[in-house]
């Protein structure tokens, strides 16, 4: 198994290196001279100009920028943003924020989804079924910036309960409407999959064989149909966090979350190299993290897939 | 009758049982006025195709009908006790601990997901036998013990897939009779095994049940393997009873003519009649059987098909269609452990040859090698070593133009009707495709082709639009059969091809594979776990154990002097062996 785990994390490293690479490329080729428009109106000097290109690296040829990029996140050095930061700084302060919000959502869209795509799979066709899944459907077609509003207008203004933005610590209690309505994004999508999932294994052999040894529908319910039924829910709600985590960038803006989102915004219209880059790559390296954690789920879930010791 | 047979209660008692599906269109009856009577300790068996009620009469017993299904009227009288009656609270009770369950299909039964000891244990619990982690642990080796799993305790921690299909079927009755329950329904518990695998777990399940008692429910589509097992029988036909009796009463004199088709169609039955007719008889000539095919029997008598077969064969030697010499197949397989890695022989020098126009069957156990040796043949797979010659010609070094003219001449037919067709194609496409494929004539004639194929193998014109979901097992493989004959081959290759169908099929469909012969010239390779069908299909048979040919012959040899302990195995497999026909 660690094995395993090591492999994988040595294959990231390639990942990593191509992905870094790329988006540095692309924010180079930028147009537009980023100094220049960091000034606005007013025109600096030629002098300052320069002493800020040296600063920057920014009269270095492409390639020399990355590698000197590249050599600094060896030291531990992410660079610094044209506000004088470093850029380590700035990831400490924000990922914990996003990444607490993306997995109060995930908790949120998986429990709900999953109870709700249960009991409507068990009771396919009747009342709970059919009301979950217009709801549902309503859920998928409206835009997450809708859904933001109208949760800020009801919940927050109307009855009180939330409060509209998010207080500069982003507490957890500040955090909940923000996180219900990022969950809102693939909530739905979790109670289709598990109301399908549960529905087809309702079906299967070993279900009526269970029924067959004298189980109960209590003990098999959960035992043996809901059990087999998560794996592809799972797998599904997993690789989500990275979606999450993209969605996060609207609702951050509309609860003035102090998260990734709006830097990472920020730092693309000002065409900062390095801060794009290190923000991008944190976020490659949860999604590999991701995606590794998603594969030995998986094993756990299912045993025919279960990994050599 | 006596007066103490009399003063016995019967342990089941169902009368004009009615079960019906609810659907949009209202309730469409699937058993309809079933009577049935089991003493206990006694064995009954209802035999029936898919579709006859069969399956569905003894879920109704336990309640284990699918969603819409609903017991309609009659009565379910279990020791005592009214079972159409009971609550679903008042069914778990019974479930389990008084009745017993065995289902068909022993890969799918299973929960993939938990491991067999938990599978066991659960049962165990739920039906109250012991209590406590480690009286329950020690239930549950001792109840596999029992099944035939002498290293329970060790494999306690194994989930399914680790398991044989022979292996799960153990378990599967291990848990059914777990709680020494006063019957056990057995739902066609080896048709998916292959029927050496059958014959012992069946041999197994006897004594078991023999020794403590309990009264056996027996559901399965072979005549033979019923009268083999069961004193008494119950022929169902369209959700009725249309016989009803003593086993070898019923196979020797059937009455209704379902029942006589069911004899006839059996290959289990018939191997053993023509067997027997062989050994009456110096001349081995089948003609001299007094058996005469009657109305109802025709088009499904096995013993017709293979008395035809053998008289339109031309007595003349005939050029080898197929030359296969020292074939062997090496794979790379992954051990367990880091590192490890072993090969596994599926094929090991296996030499034989197929005459024109015969038929030679390979036959052994699943994992002997004979469906690798037909994928090297077709070259699907490529051999590790030896060489394999179609007409004279070495097809190893074949590539592009030349392969796709060896595979014009050469054509699969695969087991699983369901799988093996396209579902988004419809029957004219699937058929047509090999002809577009090798660009045969034009669209006009295609057509024509498919129209003539179809007539061919005995399908109505109709079908030509329709999809395969909309077809039978039966017809699928039919399909299956005018696609591989749709480029004129000279040799197919059937896999298998009426393992997965039901006695009645497969007579219809071994018919139609020797009429096509007889036709076409054809040159078959028939693989097959099922030496009855054997011995009305094929003139020469290969025996494959563990990747080598142990016996090659021609099939009256094998079936009147086996060389191998072996294939005398795998002839006495052949259920139906202790009865005395009515021939």
């Amino acid at each position: 198994m660690a094995g395993y785990i090591l492999r994988r994390l040595l294959q990231a490293i390639p990942v990593l290196l191509g992905t870094t690479f790329l988006i540095y490329f692309m924010v180079f080729a930028m147009p537009g001279d980023p100094l220049l428009a960091l000034f606005g109106d007013k025109t600096p000097s030629p002098a300052l100009l320069e002493s800020l290109r040296q600063q920057y690296h920014l009269d270095q040829p492409f390639i020399i920028q990355y590698f000197l990029y590249l050599g600094g996140i060896f030291h531990g050095d992410f660079g610094t943003s044209f506000s004088g930061e470093p850029v380590a700084d700035i990831l400490a302060r924000t990922f914990p924020v996003t990444i607490r919000l993306a997995i109060m959502a995930l908790i949120i869209e998986f429990v709900g989804g999953v109870l709700i795509g249960l009991v409507s799979g068990l009771r396919k066709g009747k009342l709970f079924d059919a009301s979950a899944l217009v709801v549902s459907l309503i859920f998928i077609s409206l835009p997450i910036f809708v859904i933001a509003f109208v949760a800020q207008f009801i919940f927050g203004i109307q009855l009180g309960w939330a409060r509209t933005t998010v207080s500069s610590g982003a507490p957890i209690q500040d955090l909940i409407l923000p996180a219900f309505v990022l969950a809102s994004i693939t909530f739905a999508q979790i109670v289709r999959l598990t109301r399908a999932s549960v529905i087809e294994t309702q079906s299967l052999d070993f279900v009526r064989t269970a029924y067959g040894k004298g189980l109960s529908r209590r003990r098999i319910i959960p035992v043996h149909i809901l059990r087999n039924s998560l794996i592809p829910v799972v797998t599904y709600a997993a690789t989500d966090f990275g979606v999450l985590l993209v969605g996060a960038t609207v609702t951050e803006g509309i609860f003035n979350v102090p998260g990734v989102g709006r830097t990472l915004y920020q730092a693309i219209v000002r065409g900062e190299g390095p801060t794009v880059v290190s923000f991008v790559t944190v976020m490659v390296l949860i999604y590999l993290v991701v995606n590794l954690v998603v594969d030995l789920l998986y094993g756990l879930l299912d045993p025919r897939i279960r990994y050599v010791k | 009758m006596s007066d103490s047979s009399t003063s016995i209660q019967p342990l089941l008692e169902i009368k004009n049982l009615e079960v019906g599906f609810q659907t949009t269109e209202g309730i469409v009856p699937a058993v309809r006025g079933v009577d049935l009577t089991l003493m206990p300790g006694q064995t009954l068996a209802i035999v029936g195709e898919s579709g006859s009620g069969k399956s569905t009469t003894a879920h109704a017993i336990i309640n284990l009908l699918p969603g819409p299904g609903r017991i309609t009227g009659g009565s379910i009288m279990f020791d005592g006790q009214e079972l159409t009656s009971y609550s679903e609270k008042k069914m778990e009770e019974i479930r389990g601990r008084q009745i017993g369950f065995v289902p068909q299909d022993p890969m799918s039964n299973l929960n993939p997901v938990w491991s067999v000891g938990f599978q066991v244990e659960e049962t165990i619990r739920a039906n109250g036998i012991a209590s406590g982690r480690k009286a329950v642990k020690a239930h549950a080796i001792q109840v596999l013990k029992e099944a035939g799993l002498a290293d329970a305790d060790k494999r306690l921690k194994q989930f399914p897939h680790q398991f044989s299909g022979g292996m799960r079927q153990r378990v599967l009755i291990g848990i059914g009779l777990s709680s020494r329950p006063k019957l056990l329904i057995a739902d066609e518990p080896t048709s998916a095994l292959d029927v050496t695998v059958q014959r012992r777990i069946l041999d197994h399940l006897e004594t078991l049940t023999r020794d403590i008692g309990t009264a056996v429910l027996f559901i399965t589509h072979d005549l033979g393997l019923a009268a083999e097992r069961a004193e008494q029988l119950v022929v169902m036909y369209k959700g009725k009873i249309v016989e009803a009796g003593p086993s070898k009463e019923i196979l020797q004199n059937p009455v209704h003519p379902y029942t006589q088709r069911l004899v006839a169609a059996a290959p289990s039955l018939a191997s053993r009649r023509i067997q027997s007719a062989t050994h009456a008889s110096a001349s081995h000539a089948l003609s001299d059987l007094e058996y005469a095919p009657t109305k109802v029997t025709e088009g499904l008598d096995l013993i017709a098909a293979a008395e035809e077969r053998i008289e339109q064969q031309p007595k003349t030697k005939r050029p080898d269609a197929i030359v296969v010499k020292d074939l062997t197949k090496v794979y790379k397989i992954r051990g367990q452990g880091r590192g490890a890695a072993g090969e596994l022989t599926a094929s090991d020098a296996v030499s034989f040859s197929v005459e024109k126009g015969t038929t030679t069957a390979l036959v052994g156990e699943s994992g002997s090698g004979k469906s690798t040796v037909a994928k090297m043949i077709l070259r699907l797979e490529d051999p590790t070593s030896g060489s394999i010659m179609i007409d004279g010609q070495d097809v190893a070094p074949l590539k592009g133009k030349a392969l796709l003219d060896l595979r014009r001449r050469m054509q699969p037919v695969f087991q699983d009707p369901y799988g093996s067709l396209d579902p988004l194609r419809n029957i004219g496409n699937t058929i047509g495709e090999p002809l577009n494929t090798h660009k045969v004539g034009d669209r006009v004639s295609r057509k024509a082709r498919v129209l003539e194929l179809l007539d061919q193998v005995a399908l109505p014109k109709t079908l030509i639009t329709r999809y395969p979901n909309e077809l039978s097992g039966g017809q699928r493989q039919r399909v299956a059969i005018a696609r591989a004959l749709a480029l004129k081959p000279d040799i197919v290759v059937l896999d298998e091809a009426v393992s997965a169908l039901d006695v009645l099929v497969q007579a219809q469909i071994l018919k139609l594979l020797a009429d096509l012969q007889a036709e076409l010239e054809l040159t078959y390779l028939f693989i097959t776990h099922d030496l009855a069908v054997v011995r009305v299909i094929a003139d020469n048979v290969c025996v494959m154990q563990q990747g080598k040919i142990v016996e090659a012959a021609s099939t009256d040899d094998v079936f009147d002097s086996p060389k191998e302990q072996y294939t005398k195995e795998l002839l006495n497999a052949i259920p139906g062996a202790g009865i005395t026909l009515g021939v």
